[in-house]
């Protein structure tokens, strides 16, 4: 019974990175791609991860997947927020240089 | 066909081979760098599928991490030296040069000649025979630990692995050469945010080194893993700018540099004094000895990788100093 | 069709993309990607190498052989790296 509750939190969270990779091939700039990235993945790691520990065989694989949640999800947060604002600062040069804009 | 695995083998197979060719077909650096760092975790985990856990390990830490840090950092020195950072310049940096066609054809032949040679070789080996591995369980009890990949590593080819920490020091002695007098792009400011995550994170980051060294005697993991993960605490120092190298901490760092190298051959002259085979270490005494060398050549590792990262020298006045003792 | 097979044939592929990118490629950047990918390549062909079935336990001195490959490997890219940032200064410097 619990391995068919874990396989579905994991089934379902493969479906989010699924749903997050469209998105990422499908969005139009990168802030929408960042959007859908940041959403459906956090989303679908956190559904794996529940889905991994419900099958952990001790205490002490649960907390390291725990551990590992916590600081991927952290990891992706700060990443996704390094990208957004480097792409904030490249649209600002952009803006006060009118041939380039033209020219894309 | 009826193993469930063979489908995920095939597929990751395949993102492997197609990874390796957009690396080098795709125009813009950076997305190369990119897809080079995804390349390498996707090899390392299908080496974990081929039961190696501590090369998937040491590939993802150093092949990769490590590695793909140095590949941004130089991007980022290119790009400030040509004038075109912080615009998203999707040229490559080097024009390209129109190639003879004889030298083309003879490029493709030499290529198409080694690469069948080496099919031809590997389908022919024979596969799965006894390789070493019953030695090396025979030779277990006798090691000090018990992982057998840390008894090769420290133990039955210690030779290999000082000659490995050597490389790692010339390494470091020829970038600072190489570099000396060399400007240095500015650093780019990465704001609160990253901060944070930094202050977060070291902790942390020290942590799971250490533990890697630690549980590697019994367990995938060991030195090199352990001294990756804590060249990242480095790198993370250097970017947040919570430590800048400054000349005076040149002394400090250049012992670092040579602590691991100098211990391990220390220990092999002791051991070679006592009559025996240099590493040919006490029975009672292996396990200390091995953790010993292991403890230091990963503070050594660490440091030089991080200072590889960096790069320069920390001189005072770069330009002036051709004279100093290095 | 077993993992060792298909990594195998996957190994060689990937050091033959890098050999051919190490002639081909006239960016100095790319050439040491291309270098990487035939270390990682070859890292294949050893771990393939060391594998024996599913149940039985690899031989642990491919592995070794292929971690001190890494180690050195990155010391190689770090000083042929710092060779580039070299060059590219001396480089910019001259067009001025």
């Amino acid at each position: 019974m619990l391995e068919i509750i874990a396989t579905a939190f994991i089934a379902t969270g493969a479906v989010f990175f699924i749903a997050g990779t469209v998105g990422l091939l499908r969005f139009p700039d990168i802030y929408c791609r960042l959007h859908a990235l940041t959403k459906a993945d956090g989303l679908g790691l956190a559904l794996i991860a529940l889905g991994l520990a419900l099958m952990a065989n001790s205490f002490g694989e649960v907390f390291r997947i725990l551990l590992i949640w916590f600081f991927v999800a952290v990891a992706s947060a700060t990443g996704s927020h390094l990208i957004a604002s480097h792409a904030r600062l490249v649209d600002r040069v952009h803006e006060n240089d009118p041939d380039r804009e033209r020219q894309t | 066909m009826s193993d469930p695995f063979l489908l995920f083998d095939l597929l990751l197979a395949g993102a492997v081979i197609a990874l390796a060719i957009a690396t080098l077909t795709v125009r813009d650096l950076f997305a190369a760098i990119i897809l080079f760092v995804i390349f390498g975790l996707l090899s390392a985990l299908a080496w974990v599928r081929l039961s190696a856990p501590d090369v998937a390990l040491a590939e993802a830490a150093i092949g990769t991490g490590v590695t793909g840090a140095l590949l941004l950092k130089t991007l980022h020195h290119l790009r400030y030296v040509t004038g075109s950072l912080g615009t998203n310049a999707v040229e490559s940096l080097s024009p390209v040069q129109p190639v003879p066609a004889g030298v083309s054809w003879a490029n493709a032949a030499f290529c198409g000649l080694i690469t069948l040679g080496l099919a031809t070789a590997f389908l022919g080996a024979p596969h799965a025979g006894p390789g070493l591995e019953g030695l090396v369980a025979e030779a277990m009890p006798a090691s000090g630990v018990s992982h057998p990949v840390t008894g090769v590593l420290l133990n039955f080819r210690a030779y290999d692995t000082l000659m490995e920490v050597v490389v790692l020091l010339a390494a470091v002695i020829a970038v600072w050469q190489i570099e000396r007098g060399l400007s240095d792009a500015p650093a780019p400011a990465l704001g609160e945010v990253w901060e944070g995550f930094a202050r977060l994170t070291l902790p942390a980051i020290i942590v799971v080194g250490t533990y890697l060294l630690w549980k590697g005697s019994e367990a995938p993991g060991g030195a090199f893993q352990g001294g990756a993960v804590l060249a990242a605490v480095g790198l993370m120092l250097l970017l947040s700018r919570l430590y800048v190298p400054r000349p005076a901490h040149r002394a400090v760092a250049r012992w670092a540099f040579v602590l691991g190298t100098g211990v391990f051959a220390g220990v092999a002259l002791l051991v070679a004094s006592g009559g025996r085979v240099a590493f040919e270490y006490p029975l009672e005494h292996a396990k200390t000895l091995i953790l010993l060398i292991e403890g230091l050549v990963t503070i050594s590792i660490a440091v030089t990788l991080a200072a590889l990262f960096h790069g320069r020298e920390p001189v005072a006045v770069p330009a002036e100093r051709g004279d100093n003792d290095a | 069709m077993t993992p060792d097979l298909i990594y195998g044939l996957t190994g060689i592929a990937v050091f033959a993309i890098g050999l051919v990118g190490a002639l081909c490629a006239q960016d100095r950047l790319r050439r040491v990607l291309a270098l990487k990918l035939c270390s990682v390549g070859a890292g294949f062909l050893l771990v393939v190498g060391a594998w024996r079935t599913p149940s039985a336990a690899p031989d642990p001195v491919p592995h070794a052989l292929v971690i001190t490959g890494i180690v050195v490997m990155v010391s190689a890219t770090a000083v042929a790296l710092a060779l580039i940032r070299r060059l590219k200064s001396l480089e910019a410097e001259d067009d001025d």
